[in-house]
């Protein structure tokens, strides 16, 4: 049995394309669509899937990253699919993909114009855990109503004495829409304005929005408690990078442990590159 | 020195041979063919066609072989490949009033015309394990009376309250339902799509909220108006031919409550309706969803919102799939090292102030 090429028929590709075009005119709004089942179970990675296969061209170049590894299972399932419906050439070197698929990471190296990011998301909404109802929520974008956010952003700095957020920590768009960049780390937010396109699909919520390249994408904070893209205050453990998001791994039983880089086609490459110290 | 974990690949495919291997279970058992499925698992297979939205026995059959009896699974399959068939257009709303039916009780009546008709039902059996069924090579006794039946279309039981005026009439209208597979879902939905997605929905959702509404979260007072299962003709209009012909036969489930209504500011006192109807032979999904349907009708009807989940139908509706349920709660088994490793550094700057300020005090007292 043979599928379409990236498995979508041409009138669904067209659909997530109508999609993906209004979210690029319209950056940060969450634009509905029919999302459809895809042969892999929802809530990992069918709208970051419809998005790049919607995307893709046989020319293209694609990595798929899972936590910023290309091997983790999941990515590496991800890919599988587009080799196998796509036949499109996979890479895991960052600067020669054209189609980056993500989960909860953005690359370290950094992105050019002729690149499209496509992140996949598990809630879209920013406000979906202030107000669970999608009726009310969607009404809050259109008044611009972000009082609940700013009020919870505060109650977090008058509880903990920081903004207790460490990942998919919410940003305004252009000044106008507040979006969920997806459950990245806060480490990567400044990472959002950038010359590549970056489109987001969520496919069980069935919604698409997009970051036009360049973009102003800011993250909230306040003025006297300003955002801070922490991340842990160690050197990676193999290539000695001090400017990367790491992952503690534990490495004995006595719970001994390290930190390596997420991403790690950009350990790698500085290996390669006997940029390690 | 620790090297990133590298394997993921090989896990997969390891895995994936694993799989295939239990699936197959002991070698030495004779294995389950499709029409084994299909035949001995019919209601399995009814599940799976109706929540899969796919009328195809066979098909459903192999879903359920492929997914070792895992019924979610199975149903996931099916959605899986629906998405990819082509449309070629759509067909006649079915008549279930020309049903040929195996099966039609009503729990309002005693007698009416056509009778009453228990079919091949697990109501009234005791349910006692049947050791003969464990013996191979068991033949099941001939049907002596009654059996499938080309008796002649029984009319709707409402039909009779309708006369009296006694049953809110449904409207009439001709406007094509949206489709929940080909639009995403928007509030606020009209009744056709509530009872589209009731239709797909999870038995198990779907029978908890009917079931909540019998103990009080809303409590609509049914009564079974009419249970129906049997075949009924699948038509479609061929534009090369300008008339409608029939593409053939699928047996559906299909349940009229009548809900007792005492009135409200817009609506007299009067008997009011909810609605089920399923693929196969699925009453219990067909009875729940009726109740549900009722329960969703509450604003359309003046009734008060008492806050019930089954009135809720942003609530209903957003959490009745289970395939999309079932692919979130189990994508948290994915790594999730990025986030949890974030909350991690914040947890442990929260608890290194909280531990200051804690101990700063204490030792002042000491």
């Amino acid at each position: 049995m043979s599928y379409n090429f990236a498995y979508l028929d041409e009138q669904t590709k067209r659909m997530i394309r109508r999609a993906i075009l209004k979210g690029v005119a319209i950056p940060g709004y969450q634009v509905p669509f029919a999302s459809r089942e895809m042969p892999m179970p929802y809530g990992w990675g069918t709208g970051g899937v419809q998005v790049s296969a919607a995307c893709l061209t046989p020319d293209d170049v694609f990595k798929v990253i899972d936590q910023g590894a290309d091997d983790t299972t999941n990515a590496v399932s991800i890919r599988r699919f587009f080799e196998k419906t796509a036949g499109v050439a996979v890479t895991e070197k960052t600067t020669e993909a054209t189609v980056i698929q993500t989960r909860h990471r953005i690359p370290e190296t950094p992105l050019s114009a002729d690149q499209i990011l496509v992140y996949q998301v598990p809630i879209p909404e920013p406000l979906r855990f202030l107000e669970p109802r999608e009726t009310e929520t969607r009404k809050m974008h259109g008044l611009e109503e972000y009082g609940l956010m700013h009020v919870k952003l505060y109650e977090d700095i008058a509880r903990h004495g920081e903004i207790a957020t460490a990942y998919a920590y919410p940003v305004k768009v252009e000044d106008r829409y507040v979006m969920d960049p997806s459950p990245i780390p806060k480490f990567d937010n400044p990472k959002l304005e950038s010359p590549a396109l970056q489109l987001f699909g969520a496919g069980r919520e069935q919604r698409i929005y997009a970051l036009p390249p360049y973009t102003k994408v800011f993250s909230l904070d306040f003025e006297d408690y300003p955002f801070d893209p922490s991340k842990a205050a160690h050197p990676c453990a193999l290539c000695g990078a001090e400017d990367s998001y790491l992952d503690e791994v534990i490495v004995d039983d006595a719970g001994g442990r390290m930190f390596v880089c997420s991403d790690t086609d950009y350990c790698a490459s500085r290996r390669e590159t006997g940029e390690a110290a | 020195m620790y090297v990133a974990v590298k394997g993921g690949e090989r896990a997969i495919d390891a895995a994936h041979e694993w799989l295939a291997d239990e699936r197959r279970g002991a070698p030495d058992v004779a294995e389950l063919s499709i029409s084994q499925i299909r035949e001995q698992l019919s209601l399995a297979v009814n599940r799976v066609m109706a929540e899969g939205s796919l009328y195809d026995p066979d098909l459903a059959a192999l879903a359920i072989k492929q997914a070792r009896g895992d019924m979610i699974e199975a149903i996931f399959l099916i959605r899986a490949y629906r998405t990819t068939l082509p449309r070629f257009g759509v067909s006649a709303p079915i008549d279930t009033g020309a049903m040929r039916c195996d099966r039609r009780i009503s729990a309002t009546f005693k007698d009416l015309p056509g009778g009453q008709i228990l079919g091949p039902t697990f109501d009234y059996t005791h349910r006692l394990l049947d050791f003969a069924l464990m013996a191979d090579g068991a033949v099941s006794p001939e049907v002596k009376e009654g059996g499938p039946t080309d008796a002649v279309p029984l009319p709707h039981v409402t039909e009779f309250l309708d006369r009296e005026g006694l049953l809110q009439p449904e409207p009439e209208d001709n406007t094509p339902p949206r489709d929940l597979t080909r639009e995403p879902l928007d509030f606020p939905a009209d009744r056709p799509l509530k009872l589209q997605a009731l239709a797909r929905g999870d038995e198990g959702f779907v029978l908890s909220m009917a079931y909540s509404t019998q103990r009080g979260y809303a409590r609509n007072h049914p009564f079974v108006g009419e249970l129906r299962i049997g075949r009924v003709a699948v038509s479609m209009d061929i534009p090369e031919l300008g008339f409608a012909i029939d593409l053939g036969e699928i047996t559906v489930s299909e349940c009229e409550t009548v809900n007792q209504f005492t009135g409200s500011k817009t609506e007299p006192p009067q008997f009011t309706r909810g609605y089920g109807l399923v693929f196969g032979q699925s009453e219990r999904k067909a009875i729940s969803m009726a109740l549900v349907d009722r329960a969703l009708r509450w604003e359309e009807l003046g009734e008060d919102n008492v806050g019930a989940p089954a009135q809720d139908a942003e609530f209903v509706l957003s959490h009745s799939d289970n395939v999309q349920a079932t692919g979130f709660l189990e994508h948290i088994k994915l790594p999730h090292y990025v986030d949890f490793q974030s909350e991690l550094e914040l947890i442990r700057r929260l608890r290194a102030e909280a531990m200051m300020a804690s101990t700063g005090p204490r030792e002042a007292a000491e």
